[in-house]
């Protein structure tokens, strides 16, 4: 059969997902740990997948989105390279076609998507505060001894939510601490950090924006009943969590890869041969002026795949001859 | 005595145009770097805003070259930069360090102080002098503000933005050298001829307005490069505010014929009808200007707890329900993340151009 290969690189999780020509999500998406090391976290992903294949499968277009989608993309041969907004609002939309807003929850980063007849209109992601909601949730499962979806399903067992100060992680964990202490009960001091933690996240990636239904929850973060229903109690508005939650990104990646292909008919796919192969990244200072870019190089053998990190574009432009660089540098 | 200033993006060829043809000593800061940064973060209050560190940098790695006395803007209204200097000038002292600091705030409340300190800078050098060298300094204000606007538009457009940005650098430093207007007049000309020349990508292009602090605004070192950055992405960018039109404003009272701000203070209202300090109102009032040249969007960028541009961010949603212009605020410091910001900007420009693809259909 005919695929799309979507690709999501994140902080937190590396996600792999197959879609027939129709858009049809094909075998289960890969959920990874990236675990700090993207680039052997996604070989180890196309390798896994590759083993699900059978012979008659071919992937026809790759589409990556993640905050290392440039790697990920230089490394498969991405045909799109896309930021994870666009192809979270790409993957929502074609699960919940009147979407007026996505809210979405990932492992380091909180994103906001508000749209208006299909196409957004406005968005933000986390600034100063409400970042790595996902991660402390999992770090507050972890020293409670909780499974995360324990953790979630305890919330929903609150008679009486206590408040807890949910200005940012620090402060809210040494608030629950304090109220454990005091003899609060464990799901009124889950379901309290649920709803702080949605404080928070209105509060400060939602500020000023006006979030109409329906609403559409997203990400490793929707997976947390507590989290879910903290929500549904601050918007006073039913939230739809869609199936691949989790995976959306590589979802809208692979989407937008679809239409890629339908456009061009050929893709740039390296093959899944790739996580076979070794990679050496280094770095290096540019002394061309006085920016002193971080130079970022990564290779496959004695060839140059990509460069980054150059402000004028004078490394970006120049890929394919390792040896000349190092007598620059 | 030996002169250093701050650096503000291509503020320096100006500043030196004016203080070298008045024969004065000066000693250019190094450009902006991730060690000025260093510098200034070590020794300034965490919550000052990001123009302040970067200034103390610059003050402190001109020191290392032998500079001694401080050529600095001062300013009035409720925007922190009016006590800026006196705050600087004060954690050099703690330092140790023995400068004399100039402070030259903005001729619009007080001409009898201003007059006095500049007496202080000429010397024994006449009035007359003075007029030329600010002459002079304008000309090159002028033709720096050419040659970037010719830039802003060319970035998405050419080929090979590598020669481009090249020739830019190549141009700067040329201007920077010009003994005279003639020179300035021809290297601005040979800039335009060559631009003519460069291999061009066809299609339509977006066109994004920048609003803002004046200093992130202008400085490449503290926005992240923005405007390059847009320029990749195919974003056509329009300034609010050049350097030409400030100088024009704020020491000519508007009398030349330069795009200035004047008339976005005018378009602030009814949004907002107060002065708010820096250039909130100007921030708003460009918005609405942009929004009715029909550009596809605007970016706000200013420093990280910088209050009038709180005061703007926080009118603009009402500027965007009216006109259906789409914003996005950038605050930065020395911890704004680069992923970050590359990722919104992309997000944004496809946000645009969704927008645009729209507006096309429905007028057809």
């Amino acid at each position: 059969m005919d695929l799309v290969l979507g690709i999501d690189v994140g902080s937190v999780s590396t996600n792999l997902i197959l879609l027939d020509l129709a858009g049809e999500p094909y075998l289960t998406p890969l959920y990874l740990r990236t675990q700090g090391r993207p680039i052997a976290v996604l070989q180890q992903g196309l390798a896994l997948l590759e083993e699900q294949l059978s012979s008659g499968d071919r992937i026809c277009g790759v589409g990556t989105t993640g905050s290392a989608r440039f790697l990920a993309g230089v490394l498969t041969g991405a045909d799109i390279i896309k930021n994870e907004i666009t192809a979270h609002a790409v993957a929502a939309l074609r699960i919940v076609p009147d979407a007026r807003t996505i809210l979405e929850i990932g492992g380091q980063d909180s994103k906001i998507i508000i749209l208006r007849d299909g196409i957004v209109v406005d968005f933000a992601m986390n600034t100063v505060c409400a970042a790595g909601t996902g991660s402390f949730l999992d770090q507050q499962a972890f020293r409670l001894n909780l499974s995360i979806e324990e953790f979630g399903a305890l919330a929903l067992e609150a008679a009486n939510p206590v408040r807890i100060a949910g200005r940012c992680t620090v402060f809210a964990e040494s608030d629950m601490i304090h109220k454990q202490q005091m003899g609060h009960a464990l799901p009124d001091i889950i379901a309290g950090l649920c709803e702080a933690l949605v404080r928070n996240y209105l509060n400060n990636v939602g500020k000023g924006k006006e979030v109409l239904p329906p609403v559409v929850f997203q990400g490793g973060v929707a997976a947390n009943f507590g989290m879910r229903a903290a929500f549904e109690k601050v918007l006073k508005t039913e939230i739809i969590i869609p199936p691949y939650y989790n995976v959306m990104g590589a979802y809208g990646a692979a989407l937008l890869a679809r239409e890629y292909v339908k456009e061009k008919g050929q893709t740039n796919f390296r093959g899944f041969q790739v996580a076979n192969l070794q990679y050496q990244p280094w770095s290096f200072e540019c002394k061309g002026c006085s920016n002193r870019c971080e130079i970022i190089e990564i290779r496959e053998g004695k060839q140059v795949l990509a460069r980054w990190g150059d402000r004028c574009g004078r490394w970006g432009t120049s890929v394919g001859e390792a040896e000349e660089v190092k007598s620059i540098s | 005595m030996r002169i250093t200033y701050p650096h503000m993006g291509n503020l320096y060829i100006v500043i030196r145009a004016l203080l070298t043809s008045l024969g004065l000593e000066l000693v250019l800061p190094p450009p902006t770097s991730n060690r000025t940064v260093e510098l200034g973060v070590r020794y300034a209050p965490e919550f000052a805003c990001f123009p302040l560190k970067l200034n103390l940098g610059n003050f402190l790695e001109a020191r290392e070259l032998g500079a001694d006395t401080i050529l600095m803007a001062g300013g009035v209204g409720p925007c922190r930069f009016g006590y800026y200097a006196q705050v600087q000038r004060e954690i050099l002292e703690d330092l140790g360090i023995k400068m004399e600091m100039v402070v030259l705030e903005p001729p619009d409340t007080n001409w009898g102080e201003l007059k006095d300190k500049i007496r202080y800078l000429l010397g024994d050098r006449s009035w007359w002098e003075l007029v030329k060298a600010i002459r002079f300094a304008w000309y090159k204000a002028r033709a720096v503000d050419l040659v970037e606007e010719r830039v802003l538009y060319l970035r998405p457009r050419v080929v090979q933005p590598l020669e481009l940005e090249n020739k830019y650098r190549e141009i700067l430093h040329r201007i920077d050298e010009a003994p005279d207007k003639r020179e300035l007049d021809r290297i601005v000309k040979n800039f335009f001829n060559f631009s003519q020349r460069l291999p061009r990508k066809s299609g339509s292009f977006l066109r994004a307005g920048l609003v803002g602090e004046i200093f992130t605004v202008l400085e490449p070192f503290a926005n992240y490069d923005l405007e390059r950055r847009l320029g990749l992405l195919g974003v056509e960018v329009t300034r609010s505010i050049f350097l030409s039109g400030w100088i024009n404003e704020h020491l000519f009272r508007g009398l030349l014929r330069v795009k200035g701000t004047k008339h976005a203070k005018k378009l602030a209202a009814p949004y907002l009808n107060s002065f708010v300090g820096g250039h909130g109102r100007e921030t708003v009032g460009s918005t609405v200007d942009f929004a009715r040249q029909d550009y596809d969007g605007v970016i706000q960028v200013a420093p990280f707890t910088c209050m009038p541009e709180i005061v703007a961010h926080s009118v603009l949603p009402a500027v965007t329900k009216d006109y259906g212009i789409p914003t996005l605020t950038f605050y930065l410091d020395e911890q704004s993340g680069e992923a970050g910001i590359q990722t919104r900007l992309e997000a944004f420009v496809d946000l645009m151009a969704a927008r645009r693809e729209r507006m096309r259909k429905e007028n057809r």
